[in-house]
């Protein structure tokens, strides 16, 4: 669940050999916690993006994006807002359902806009892909049918269109 | 024109201005050794790789310039990890090239096999894994950008053996392509306005100079500074130097260590003017009672620096100088519209004063203390030698802009307190890590890099015996550096708080005065070793040091192992709470 203290950070940097590494270990040594992580190039081969939901009180957050700023291979860091951002998860989901239950966990899928994606005698599986609080909600609901096993991506977030200049708080000009 | 991997590499630090590198050879740096004998670059030959990176760091403490060290992989990367660490704390610029198995065998647990980047990581401010041999120039280049400029720093190169064996077509990189790093330079100028108010508003100011102020060459313009608007300047451990001794501003040496006035004018400040200083813990002591009175000017090249420890009222990202002349400038009116007048910090200076005269850095003179503390009696051992006092004697007895390498403990501390530094760029030793065992290797490098300088090293006992064996390396190649060991037969720092905060109660800091046989030691690696234990022969040691240029020297000075280093403020205390030697504390109940 997101709390207060999450702040989501994209993070671009040079596509690169060690580099998750390098953003991993300083988090680790600076006692910085990620919530959740998500990586993968760009549009532009050179550089990836890495999608960061630390765990800190927001003073701290000056020093965890001034740190991560100092990384040789850290292009930019935004820190987007969630008001002002559009945020998307995957999640998949192994659900235990019976023949009783099935058509139950089935409804709410589709009232979710999810995805069956694979059926057993007693389990389904289901993709959702969407806003991470609707895949809380999702979570929340199948545990009660039974969860078997349960993946998440982690966000990755872009700023909303037309949002105001402030919504990417643009760290890169004033890099160390 | 075609060259080796290996060829590439010794070619780019040529053409970086490389003159001098410190390493010893080894299974996977083998390809690079070969080009080194025809390479007009000094090669010098340590006997542990540690040596290596301390020398390099001495080497570019003195003289400003990036060190360069090179060993081979596993043991010899694993042996460095120390001076890199070292220098990462302290913001040394050093490049430190590893030869690392080659890219095929990478992962499989080969022989003298390490993950040096990922072990280094951590320790420096960039590293690299080279995995084509096109690739040297322009990582060499990259490497000694990234070390020299922002923030100084250590960076590594790994470099696989095949690839040192690898044919490549021989370039320079025109430009660099390093879109992540972007040091800043210059101030924005309404900080610099906001700054020049708070100073010129200020009553009880202080400037806290920190190692940025060297790194930056910043000491004209400190200097300028000070005395444009007459703030009293504390130097910290780092930037001892930075702002001459003599100077009548000189506060000297603030933290744990420092002596009462510069502590207690921190505390008692209004603006703290905090130029290329970190607010180390050494410093600070109690964060949260440290300077509660003072408004904080920090000017820092590191962005994460500012309000790391202490959030400042106007935040400066810059190079320290150029902040500094900036300062200068746009003080220039108000000092000639008589803002700035010495008037205005005449309660603050008569204060200063008054501190100064009743708390002077202070030490037993042995005559007092010999029947107590070292058991002189009729036809016992003669008292032993103050340590402060074999300092002074030193200090007074070498030429001016003696370079002063130390390790880390009592003596070190010792030494800044009681050394004159008047010149910058003349103090070498370990701050952030608190190497022991950094200065003799150190004042190697120091004098490598300064062979007009006059170079000792005072060090300690415990200090010695870590890296003694580099004045192998010294004699072999004809680099003279004078060690004074400050011999008090114990882990002196060490021993130091178990008297205070332990009862007492001394756990395995007994080190003996006579095994090692010091002079015997000294003497085996080819330096002179001289023995000195009383008053009257200290003066004659130095001199007869002084007098020899040919080898090292090393004198075994017998010193007292009850002294301890006063001021002191407790670990975790606030500053407030500073212990002034025995003979002041009846002077602190009306300061």
């Amino acid at each position: 669940m997101r709390t207060a203290r999450h702040h989501l950070l994209s993070v671009l940097v040079e596509n690169k050999a060690g580099v998750l590494t390098r953003v991993a270990s300083l988090f680790a040594r600076r006692g910085y916690n990620i919530f959740s992580l998500a990586v993968a190039p760009t549009d532009d081969p050179r550089f990836s993006r890495i999608s960061i939901v630390v765990d800190v009180e927001s003073s701290p957050l000056e020093q965890v994006i001034a740190q991560l700023d100092k990384l040789i291979n850290v292009v930019e860091i935004s820190e987007l807002h969630p008001d002002e951002a559009r945020e998307a998860e995957l999640l998949l989901v192994t659900v235990s359902a019976d023949a009783d239950q099935r058509a139950q966990v089935i409804q709410l899928v589709g009232v979710f806009g999810g995805q069956i994606v694979d059926v057993g005698l007693g389990a389904l599986t289901v993709m959702l892909a969407g806003a991470p609080d609707a895949l809380d909600d999702f979570e929340e609901l199948m545990r009660s049918y039974g969860i078997v096993e349960l993946q998440r991506t982690g966000r990755v977030a872009l700023p909303k269109l037309g949002a105001s200049s402030g919504a990417a708080v643009d760290h890169s000009a004033e890099s160390a | 024109m075609q060259l080796t991997g290996a060829q590439a590499l010794v070619k780019s630090l040529e053409t970086q201005g490389v003159e001098v590198m410190f390493g010893l050879p080894g299974g996977c740096i083998l390809p690079v050794y070969d080009p080194i004998i025809e390479s007009p670059i000094r090669h010098i030959l340590v006997r542990h790789e540690q040596g290596a990176g301390h020398m390099a760091e001495g080497y570019a403490h003195v003289t400003g310039r990036p060190g360069v060290a090179i060993v081979t992989s596993g043991p010899g990367a694993t042996n460095i990890v120390t001076p890199l660490c070292d220098a990462y704390m302290d913001s040394i610029p050093i490049v430190v090239i590893t030869g690392q198995v080659p890219t095929a065998a990478i992962g499989t647990d080969a022989f003298q096999e390490a993950d040096t980047t990922g072990i280094t990581m951590g320790v420096t401010k960039h590293n690299w894994l080279v995995t084509d041999a096109s690739d040297i120039p322009r990582v060499i280049a990259e490497a000694f950008h990234v070390a020299t400029t922002g923030r100084p720093g250590p960076v590594l190169v790994d470099v696989p053996k095949d690839v040192s064996l690898q044919m490549m077509e021989w370039y320079w990189p025109e430009s660099l392509d390093l879109p992540g790093y972007r040091p800043p330079s210059q101030p924005a100028a309404e900080l610099i306005a906001d700054a020049a108010e708070l100073i010129a508003a200020a009553r009880r100011p202080v400037i806290y100079a920190g190692g940025g102020v060297l790194k930056s060459r910043a000491s004209g313009a400190l200097r300028e500074l000070a005395e444009q608007t007459g703030i009293p300047v504390v130097t910290t451990l780092m930037a001892r130097g930075a702002f001459p001794d003599s100077h009548p501003l000189c506060l000297g040496m603030p933290g744990m260590h420092g002596n009462y006035t510069a502590v207690t004018a921190m505390q008692q400040a209004d603006l703290l003017v905090a130029l290329g200083s970190r607010f180390d813990d050494r410093v600070t002591g109690k964060v949260s009672a440290f300077a509660p009175h003072a408004k904080v000017i920090h000017v820092d090249i590191d962005k994460a620096e500012l309000g790391k420890v202490r959030r400042p009222e106007v935040g400066i990202v810059a190079d320290c100088r150029l902040a500094t002349e900036a300062l200068v400038s746009a003080l220039t009116p108000r000092a000639a519209a008589g803002e700035l007048k010495a008037e205005r910090l005449a309660d603050w200076s008569a204060q200063l004063r008054h501190w100064q005269e009743q708390f002077p850095l202070a030490y037993d003179q042995p005559a007092e203390t010999e029947a107590t503390t070292t058991g002189s009696g009729a036809g016992g051992r003669p008292p032993l030698l103050k340590p402060q006092f074999v300092l002074e004697v030193l200090r007074d007895n070498t030429p001016a802009g003696t370079i002063l390498a130390s390790g880390v403990g009592q003596h070190q501390m010792w030494a800044s307190q009681y050394w004159r530094f008047e010149q910058p760029n003349t103090w070498v030793n370990s701050g952030g890590l608190g190497t022991m065992g950094f200065a003799v290797p150190a004042a190697i490098g120091a004098k490598v890099g300064r062979p007009d300088a006059m170079v000792w090293a005072v060090d300690g006992d415990g200090c010695f015996q870590m890296t003694a064996q580099e004045l192998v390396t010294a004699s072999a190649e004809r680099i003279p550096v004078k060690i004074a060991i400050l011999n008090n037969a114990y882990l002196g720092m060490v021993r130091q708080w178990q008297h205070m905060f332990y009862e007492e109660r001394y756990s395995e800091v007994y080190l003996s005065p006579d095994l090692p046989d010091y002079v015997g030691w000294a003497e085996s690696m080819g330096c002179v070793g001289l023995r000195v234990e009383t008053p009257e022969e200290v003066l004659p040691a130095i001199d007869k040091a002084n007098q020899i240029d040919d080898r090292p020297v090393v004198i075994d000075f017998r010193t007292d192992s009850m002294e301890q280093v006063f001021p002191m403020v407790p670990a975790g205390a606030s500053n407030d709470d500073i212990v002034v030697h025995p003979s002041q504390r009846h002077r602190l109940a009306a300061p």
